[in-house]
């Protein structure tokens, strides 16, 4: 899950970490009234989840509360684009009003899980301001990295190994130590999977500030974080990947093909796409079915399917282990019942409890294309949804 | 022989009394698994079937001899459940749990280092040796088949497919474990290819990997370094778009090692076959066999 930069920031405060004066606008007029607070010189930032705000037009100095009005009518409601958007882009609702900064110097730093070694890492760069994977790309040995041991927790030395890495010296290694801590802690107990601070700044008069922060929370933990739960903007997601959730749905991601696919396993969900597209046709979405057994989720899964104008052809892929094939040709019937499907469904079933789906599905004499294999039912569906793409 | 389970495997099932745990439990009993005990908290003394409940995993290994755990127990419980079979001297503990919080999964990888105790998982399809009938998962047993081609998968579900199509190409198994598909797991893939490569009754290793992280490399390198069987290999994902997470985490971390052509590059560079289509996992292992006089 992610939140946006103002709520990061708030996240952060209360853990420690210096981040500059200022607080969210939804208007143009609190905008102006934050902007009189600060004494006038601002900076106005677009609220949406996505990086790179700045090159798209999201990102506006003021000098005056009535020019940090201007920047905020701007930016509030407009459809920003920036690289990971898409084309679209993505409706402003919200705006960051803060002070400006005297920079002397843009560093990076993040926690992340270094999934190798089985612990939380610091991360930290002399390259701040710069997104991390072109960092990570062009110049690796400017990013420094150390693992923390979650018997010890967080270590001073840790911190100060990186902080002498990315040049600071004198007092600021002392800020910076304190910092790497308070966002540790705050990683922690928030049980997020990334807290990125970029670009960390050095203020002309030796201040460490987050100029900008994001947080992305472990989905699998979000039941012990109501506080966590309670900032999520569903604006911000996918509509039809929050419709799918809603039906018990957790890993559907919209793609751009028109053949649905329903199946149960990550892996397996993933080898049906590159089946599909091996047999010349392009599939609409990932979807995983997950493995609880219950008839209405597969009814869901083809209510999510269907709401995506551009599919033509259904693909189940079910090779059951955990998940029953019984329970799902239960629900593929149900699906039939409930819902004018409207389009060919291919269906390929295997694994635990076959016979009685087989057999299930056989004597409800629906009009579904059966399919032995993978290959086999690939070809199927891509013929269905009108032949190669 | 074979690897991790073979015909002495006393197993234990934590979460016995559950839907799921329950199911799979009698499942295993039905194709031979020797299933000596279950656990579930506050139903100690009652029985599933025939096999006693216990308290604690502590209690029922110490009554019962149990060598091998099965864990069925939900997410929030389940690092609790892996550190408390730990604790009772499990030298094999397997995690079938989907949606163990990342964290949790920091402090059981922590506790691990220097225990006797081997986890397998979280979020996997389990282990199955077939000509011991030993079992402990979530497997569909009609797919599989003994023999001697070791599988090892991130994927369960591709550990069926991958192992469906061996059999239907007259192909038996030493032992198919999965390894799981979570960012943090107890026992990666090399060392699963280690075992397979020092176990007398496997020949050759079927590889199936998917894209994010960089397991399939460090896999490699143990090919290249020691590897002295054929390895046949399948990476899921080769289709799927940049910068959406299929289900793994990381590619800050490794750069461009998370894509499949990275992981199909380095293992192909390590004398692997790669399947080019999953369609085709159990015909390319068919065609390495009868190349190298396995088949």
């Amino acid at each position: 899950m992610k939140i946006h930069e103002y709520q990061a920031k708030q996240i952060l405060a209360e853990f420690g970490v210096p981040v500059p004066k200022g607080r969210v606008a939804r208007t143009p007029e609190e905008a102006k009234e934050i902007a009189e607070e600060l004494g006038g010189k601002v900076v106005v930032k677009a609220q949406i989840h996505a990086g790179g705000r700045g090159k798209g037009g999201g990102v506006k100095l003021a000098t005056s509360p009535a020019e940090a009005e201007h920047a905020a009518r701007a930016i509030i409601g407009m459809q920003l684009v920036t690289h990971q958007t898409g084309p679209e882009g993505q409706k402003v609702k919200a705006v960051v009003v803060e002070e400006q900064m005297a920079i002397e110097r843009e560093l990076y730093l993040a926690v992340v899980i270094d999934n190798v070694a089985g612990r939380p890492a610091i991360m930290a760069s002399a390259a701040g301001g710069m997104e991390i994977e072109e960092v990570a790309a062009t110049s690796p040995e400017q990013i420094h990295r150390v693992t923390v041991d979650p018997a010890a927790g967080f270590q001073p030395f840790l911190a100060r190994e990186l902080a002498y890495a990315v040049g600071l010296d004198g007092d600021s290694v002392r800020l910076a130590v304190q910092l790497m801590g308070a966002l540790y802690k705050a990683f922690i107990a928030n049980d997020a999977s990334l807290a990125e601070i970029n670009p960390l700044v050095v203020t002309n008069d030796g201040r460490l500030l987050a100029l900008d922060a994001k947080f992305n929370f472990d989905d699998n933990a979000l039941y012990r974080h109501p506080e966590v739960v309670a900032l999520r903007d569903l604006d911000e997601e996918n509509p039809l990947e929050v419709e799918a959730q809603s039906m018990g749905i957790n890993n559907y991601i919209k793609l751009e093909g028109n053949i649905g696919c329903v199946v149960n396993g990550a892996g397996l969900a993933m080898a049906t796409m590159d089946s599909i597209k091996f047999a010349g046709g392009e599939p609409a979405n990932f979807l995983d079915i997950g493995t609880v057994n219950d008839p209405q989720r597969v009814v869901g899964a083809f209510k999510v399917i269907k709401s995506d104008p551009a599919v033509k052809a259904i693909l189940i892929n079910i090779f059951g282990g955990m998940a029953r094939v019984d329970v799902i040709a239960e629900g593929v019937i149900a699906a039939f019942k409930q819902m004018d499907v409207g389009m060919p469904v291919v269906v390929r079933l295997e694994g635990t409890n076959l016979e009685q789906g087989a057999k299930m599905l056989a004597e409800s004499g629906l009009p579904v294309i059966r399919a032995t294999d993978l290959g086999s039912a690939a070809r199927e569906a891509v013929q269905a949804a009108g032949g190669l793409s | 022989m074979s690897i991790l389970m073979d015909g002495s495997t006393r197993l234990l099932v934590q979460g016995i009394t559950g839907a799921e745990g329950s199911q799979h439990a009698r499942r295993s009993v039905e194709y031979g698994t020797n299933v000596v005990a279950g656990v579930t908290p506050g139903r100690g003394g009652q029985k599933m079937d025939e096999v006693p409940v216990f308290n604690t995993v502590e209690q029922a290994a110490r009554e019962t001899g149990a060598n091998v755990s099965i864990i069925f127990v939900p997410a929030a419980g389940a690092a609790d459940a892996i550190l408390e079979a730990e604790d009772a001297g499990i030298p094999l503990v397997i995690c079938i749990t989907e949606g163990v919080p990342v964290l949790d999964m920091v402090t059981v990888k922590r506790t691990l280092i220097g225990s006797k105790t081997r986890l397998i998982g979280p979020n996997c399809p389990g282990i199955i040796t077939p000509k011991a009938k030993s079992r402990a998962g979530i497997m569909p047993v009609q797919v599989f088949t003994p023999g001697k081609v070791g599988v090892v998968s991130r994927s369960g579900t591709l550990v069926y497919e991958g192992v469906a199509q061996l059999t239907a190409n007259g192909i038996g198994q030493s032992t198919s474990v999965g390894v799981g598909g979570d960012p943090i797991i107890g026992t990666s893939q090399r060392e699963v290819l280690e075992m397979f490569n020092h176990d007398p009754e496997t020949e050759a290793v079927v590889l199936i990997g998917e894209i994010g992280g960089n397991a399939e490399q460090d896999a490699a390198e143990y090919i290249s370094s020691s590897m002295k069987k054929p390895v046949i290999a399948f990476i899921a994902g080769s289709t799927a778009p940049p910068g959406r997470r299929m289900g793994h985490a990381g590619a800050i971390i490794s750069g461009n090692t998370g894509t499949a052509k990275a992981k199909k590059d380095a293992l192909s560079a390590a004398g692997v076959t790669i399947v080019q289509t999953p369609a085709e996992i159990g015909a390319t292992a068919k065609r390495v066999l009868t190349e190298c006089g396995l088949f």
